[in-house]
């Protein structure tokens, strides 16, 4: 009789400790949208412990990943592969117990960025205006681009190198060729070397990168060739000068220095070195001008400058320059994406002032 | 033919990197780093070509002996220089031909080519670099102009951002009540720095990321052939 009633009263405090013990659960969910690289560890129920949160390595011995005082909260462990399985263990220490759980998960590569449709949408809509707008240009339709001043003066300055007996300097940027400046940057020497073989005037053409040498190289030969004077090409004149950026400024400036070039170009991607460059130019009385879509160095080009393509504008050039319909009506593109722009950040503003948080959550997920 | 084979090939992959940039799942989330690693294999071969011209042009010079022809010289005994010492000792913790040069490193404290690196070249970028503070003067000297109406508001600006920004601005506002902030320098400062200059400096990176979906665009359509030497 005595055994049953210490065995009812064990029983019975079992009976209260197990729901404390049951109570922290722990549960491993695969990181929504990723590439298979994260795993979500949540723990609840755990009011009053400590919780711990243990990694198995390869040799299945635990390693602590993760330590709180919440009762409930979330770890995400990240940089995993989706090829592998990943063991976890959960303790959960307080006065009176201690709860211990182990758990298997493997991450799963998902096909989709759920978190960056916004972007995939704000994309196709611009670009389907771009095409809708070129598809418009091919078919005769007049579309009205505002004059750059800074493109416009590009006969006027190798005239004015022409009339002096003095060569064009031309500045790629120092970015290498994976960069879309530099690529607009050929786009806009194509034109000019077709210009200056028709003037014959010389251009010199120092480069960073071997790449962007290559290319250059490729861009000019080809104009020169297209204006029908392949016997004035200079392979000399574009040149490979250095990798170091503050070397290559020095190059550039001891050539405007000596040679003395009467229009100056700076077209591409620039970094500190701009208002070295735009300034030594400057002092020789060079034309200059300059284009890039680094905001930082625009007012140093704007300042030292005659001419200066801003932002937009340098990506602009080689459609403008070469008054082709169809790259024409990609500009409008442009427009109608901006306009875009100043419709969703009106929206913006007033869904926030309304305290209405969904229209920033779901454009704001892609950061 | 010849001219729409890299079309295809900028098309493809114009739109399988576009595909990666949405889809997480093998082989697209791999892409962008093997591409880079592809291009840096690509660049390194590349870099034999820019050797040779600086090779060839400097020599040309050097040899027909022109204006200023020691600079040239001076120029290619550095570089020779410094692949000599680098490829017979090594850098920082690469060995080279001959080992770590161990004994020449205790002689001059570091291999010959760091310390090469460390004392003339790092000394010589330094002094490039600090032209920067004597151009933005004359720069500033001559933007800072009382002509118009913009350009008097880029002076007053320049004034409020200039005194906000140095001891001055506090010590010439201080006085003022603190329920007052936006008449304290500093304070009208951090507004400008924060307001409209970001605003400014967004609107232009907005338009500029407007144009680099349309050049893409134009690039990877083919539409525009310009970078590949022509358009026809």
């Amino acid at each position: 009789m005595r055994s049953l009633g210490i065995f009812c009263l064990v029983f019975m405090l079992l009976g209260l400790a197990l729901p404390l013990m049951g109570e922290a659960s722990f549960e491993i969910k695969d990181f929504p949208h990723d590439a298979g690289t994260a795993l979500n560890l949540e723990w609840k129920g755990a009011s009053g412990s400590t919780v711990t949160i243990q990694k198995a390595d390869s040799m299945q011995v635990f390693h602590e990943l993760h330590q709180s005082t919440d009762a409930e909260g979330s770890f995400t462990d990240t940089e995993l592969s989706p090829d592998e399985t990943y063991r976890y263990r959960m303790i959960a220490v307080s006065e009176a117990d201690s709860v211990s759980q182990v758990l298997e998960a493997q991450p799963v590569e998902q096909w989709f960025y759920l978190d960056k449709l916004s972007f995939l949408l704000m994309l196709i809509v611009i670009s389907a205006a771009i095409l809708l707008y070129i598809y418009a240009a091919k078919r005769g339709k007049d579309l009205f681009v505002r004059r750059i001043n800074g493109l416009d003066s590009m006969d006027e300055a190798i005239g004015r190198a022409t009339e002096k007996g003095k060569p064009i300097l031309y500045v790629p940027g120092i970015s290498d060729l994976d960069d879309i400046q530099t690529i607009a940057s050929m786009t806009i020497l194509s034109h000019l070397a077709h210009k200056a073989a028709e003037y014959d005037t010389d251009l010199i053409v120092p480069c960073r990168f071997s790449m962007v040498l290559s290319a250059a190289r490729e861009v000019v030969r080809e104009s020169y060739l297209k204006a029908g004077r392949l016997d004035a090409y200079k392979e000399s004149n574009v040149f490979y000068l250095t990798d170091d950026q503050f070397g290559y400024v020095a190059g550039i400036d001891g050539i405007m220095v000596r040679e003395q070039p009467a229009a100056n170009f700076f077209m591409g991607s620039f970094y500190a070195e701009s208002l070295i460059l735009a300034e030594t130019g400057f002092s020789t009385g060079a034309i200059q001008t300059a284009g890039t879509a680094q905001a930082h160095q625009l007012p140093f080009f704007v300042v030292s400058c005659d001419y200066t393509l801003i932002g937009e504008e340098l990506f602009a050039a080689s459609a403008y320059l070469s008054k082709d319909p169809q790259q024409l009506g990609s500009l409008k593109g442009h427009d109608f994406g901006k306009l875009l722009i100043i419709l969703l950040i009106l929206c913006g503003i007033v869904t926030e002032s309304l305290g209405w948080s969904w229209f920033k959550d779901f454009f704001g997920k892609v950061f | 033919m010849k001219r729409n084979i890299p079309l295809i090939i900028v098309f493809l992959a114009g739109l399988v990197v576009f595909a990666s940039e949405f889809i997480p799942h093998r082989p697209f989330s791999q892409i962008n780093e093997t591409l880079e690693r592809w291009f840096m294999i690509i660049s390194g071969f590349a870099m034999f070509l820019g050797q040779v011209s600086l090779l060839r042009v400097n020599g040309a010079k050097i040899k027909n002996k022109v204006k200023d022809w020691p600079y040239y010289l001076a120029g290619m005994i550095s570089f020779a220089l410094m692949l000599i010492f680098g490829l017979l000792w090594g850098m920082e913790k690469t060995d080279g031909i001959l080992g770590d040069g161990a004994s020449i490193q205790a002689w001059l404290g570091l291999k010959p080519f760091d310390y090469l690196f460390e004392n003339v070249y790092q000394h010589l970028s330094a002094t490039m670099f600090a032209l920067l503070a004597f151009y933005i003067a004359s720069a500033a000297y001559r933007a800072f102009i009382i002509r118009s109406f913009e350009s008097n508001l880029l002076m007053i600006t320049a004034v409020i951002v200039i005194l906000g920004r140095s001891s001055f601005g506090t010590m010439l506002t201080g006085w003022i009540p603190n329920n007052l902030p936006l008449l304290h320098l500093p304070n009208l400062t951090d507004f400008i720095m924060e307001f409209p200059n970001s605003a400014a400096q967004r609107a232009i990176m907005i338009s500029a990321a407007l144009g680099i979906v349309g050049s893409s665009l134009r690039i990877i359509l083919g539409i525009e052939r310009s970078y590949l030497g022509g358009d026809k």
